[in-house]
């Protein structure tokens, strides 16, 4: 439908009479028609009034490739229409042609600060499409792992959210705290970024020896430095001015346009989905959700923020309830059998070829299986046609659902605050754009 | 827990839904291209599914009608999910949009029509969102085969043309 790229024609923003009042064309180049622009902007861009503005894809402040075209009347903002897209790399395409275990390192490459929580969102749409069971042990070293995640995630927001809005030295703490999560990371899985540990039926491996120690190192360091950041920011009163009432939206507002997570959680909304739809195991650990009232962007930092204490609490849970077992199911037809015993078992041998060659079958039909990820609910919707390779891969990824109503939020606000609340919005443009 | 199928039920109107299919515990409300702007309406009001969590398109090629459209409703204050689907021909590959009744639906029907090249009637910005605007083709349909494309984000349509690869089939 659209196809031809169209640049502003000068004629038409020319008012009459009036040789100033001209958009210049060549500062804004739009990949839209003029008879789409103007459903976007007010009339008034159109005279040159107000001006269009574009902001990233190169932007610090869009925290990756986000390009926003702004219509700016001074320094307020009239309208924000987000444009995205830049990062799309076709994961989802990519994920048809490959078996249900070769498309898990695509997943961590979709939202890259919680590699894990995709993992086990892909992991347990085939688990759901299949029917496989995942041992006990496994089951809490993913929760264990998923709020590591969480935490993981939440302190690349805190960072980069704190440094846009001119707080330098909280990004390098949060960076610093960030190295022990990765740690955890690389001594389970080999990979400080990319883990891709979550498997159909349970884990890649059990974890090492060391993992406990590293495990507690951040639960004694952690509640401390949580407690300095909170110290750094919550009565600051620069912090609270930058944010405090800035990029409010209702509850309902907030439910109609599909937020999940901390954007939906600060406005009051109690919805996890670990209460909602307990998975791995979520509903044999205590915690509470914490809740924001005003969903400004204040309150969504006040609830990230709290979530720290909680995922804390979930871990120390967690690392109490783990005995020793296995953490793979034994289900020889999605499991790869151990490695001695290919040496003397016939069967285990062709069940090992067949794995590594073709990968196992899922029956017809579709799932949809959701995880609360850091950023909100992130679901994978699974379609199974009966061979080894998915017909759809679907990933219902909370920073697209959660950016479409920044227009909204940001309307009539200052270009300095915009900043602010695509900041408070915690997006990851590679889960953006898959 | 998310209340299973069996202990929850959906007192929908005649003629809105032409079947219901339970698959691991998810229940699939089926509709009819005619109907599911009614359907949603009724879930969302009197059901109170609040929210639309997804919506998206899975192509059952080489099955015919070939589109499938999937709306993933859930309800916050009762718990529940539902998932109503939609199938569409190749050769009428046009649906009512549903922005009027879920606003998200905006961007996840841009995605749709972007990926799937199916067409939403009445929706206010109907434009692609992940691809370049100057794009040809709809790439998640199964027939487009998974390759490289070079300088995918440049606006320069000749030198884009020139570098493209090309199925050889």
């Amino acid at each position: 439908m659209v196809n031809e790229t169209t640049k502003i024609s000068e004629q038409a923003l020319i008012v009459e009479n009036s040789p100033q009042n001209v958009v210049n064309t060549e500062d804004v180049q739009l990949d839209i028609t003029m008879e789409q622009l103007k459903k976007l902007v007010s009339p008034r861009a159109l005279t040159g009034e107000t001006m269009l503005l574009n902001m990233g894809p190169q932007h610090p402040s869009t925290h990756g490739v986000l390009r926003l075209l702004l219509e700016l009347d001074g320094e307020t903002v009239i309208n924000c229409i987000p444009d995205i897209g830049f990062l799309h790399t076709g994961i989802e395409k990519t994920a048809e042609s490959k078996n249900f275990l070769k498309a898990i390192p695509l997943t961590d490459r979709t939202d890259y600060l919680a590699p894990m929580s995709n993992n086990l969102a892909f992991c347990g749409a085939v688990e759901k499409l299949v029917g496989i069971d995942v041992p006990q042990r496994a089951q809490y070293l993913r929760v264990i792992l998923m709020e590591l995640t969480r935490m993981n995630s939440h302190l690349v927001w805190l960072g980069t959210h704190a440094l846009d809005i001119g707080a330098m030295s909280v990004f390098l703490y949060c960076m610093r705290e960030r190295e022990m999560i990765l740690d955890v990371y690389e001594a389970v899985s080999g990979a400080r970024m990319m883990s891709s540990f979550i498997r159909p039926g349970g884990l890649w491996r059990d974890v090492p020896a060391n993992f406990g120690s590293l495990v507690q190192k951040i639960l004694d360091v952690f509640p401390r430095r949580v407690g300095e950041y909170d110290k750094l920011l919550k009565d600051n009163p620069m912090w609270k001015e930058r944010t405090v009432g800035v990029g409010k939206i209702s509850a309902e507002d907030a439910i109609a346009w599909g937020m999940t997570g901390p954007c939906l959680r600060g406005s009051g909304v109690n919805y996890d989905v670990r209460k909602a739809a307990p998975y791995s195991s979520y509903d044999h650990f205590e915690f509470s959700v914490p809740l924001g009232t005003n969903g400004d962007v204040y309150d969504r930092y006040r609830c990230r923020l709290d979530e720290f204490e909680q995922s804390m609490s979930i871990i120390r849970q967690a690392m109490k309830k783990l005995t020793p077992g296995p953490v793979m199911t034994d289900d020889r037809k999605v499991a790869p059998p151990p490695k001695h015993e290919i040496a003397y078992s016939m069967e285990s041998l062709i069940h090992h070829f067949k794995l590594w060659t073709e990968g196992f079958r899922a029956p017809e039909g579709e799932v949809y299986f959701a995880v609360e990820s850091g950023k909100g609910e992130y679901g994978v919707l699974l379609s199974g046609d009966g061979s080894p390779k998915p017909r759809r891969v679907h990933m219902r990824a909370p920073s697209f659902n959660n950016l479409q109503p920044l227009g909204v939020m940001s309307q009539g606000c200052l270009l300095a605050d915009l900043v602010a609340i695509i900041g408070s919005v915690d997006i990851v443009l590679g889960d953006v754009d898959r | 827990m998310t209340t299973t199928p069996s202990t929850f039920q959906l007192d929908i109107p005649e003629g809105l839904v032409t079947g219901t299919t339970v698959f691991r515990d998810e229940v699939t409300l089926h509709a009819s291209k005619v109907t599911v702007l009614a359907l949603l309406a009724h879930l969302k009001d009197v059901q109170k599914f609040e929210m639309l969590t997804d919506e998206t398109c899975v192509d059952y090629y080489p099955k015919e009608p070939r589109f499938g459209i999937l709306y993933q409703l859930y309800s916050l204050s009762r718990n529940i999910r539902v998932r109503v689907k939609v199938m569409l021909s190749e050769y009428d590959a046009v649906i009512p949009s549903a922005c009027s009744v879920y606003r998200n639906a905006n961007w996840l029907e841009r995605e749709v029509y972007d990926l799937f090249g199916i067409v939403f009637e009445d929706h206010p910005d109907l434009r692609r969102i992940l691809m370049p605007s100057d794009y040809q083709g709809h790439p998640l349909r199964r027939e487009i085969p998974v390759q490289v494309e070079e300088n995918a984000f440049s606006f320069n349509r000749a030198r884009i043309d020139a570098e493209k690869p090309r199925a050889t089939e």
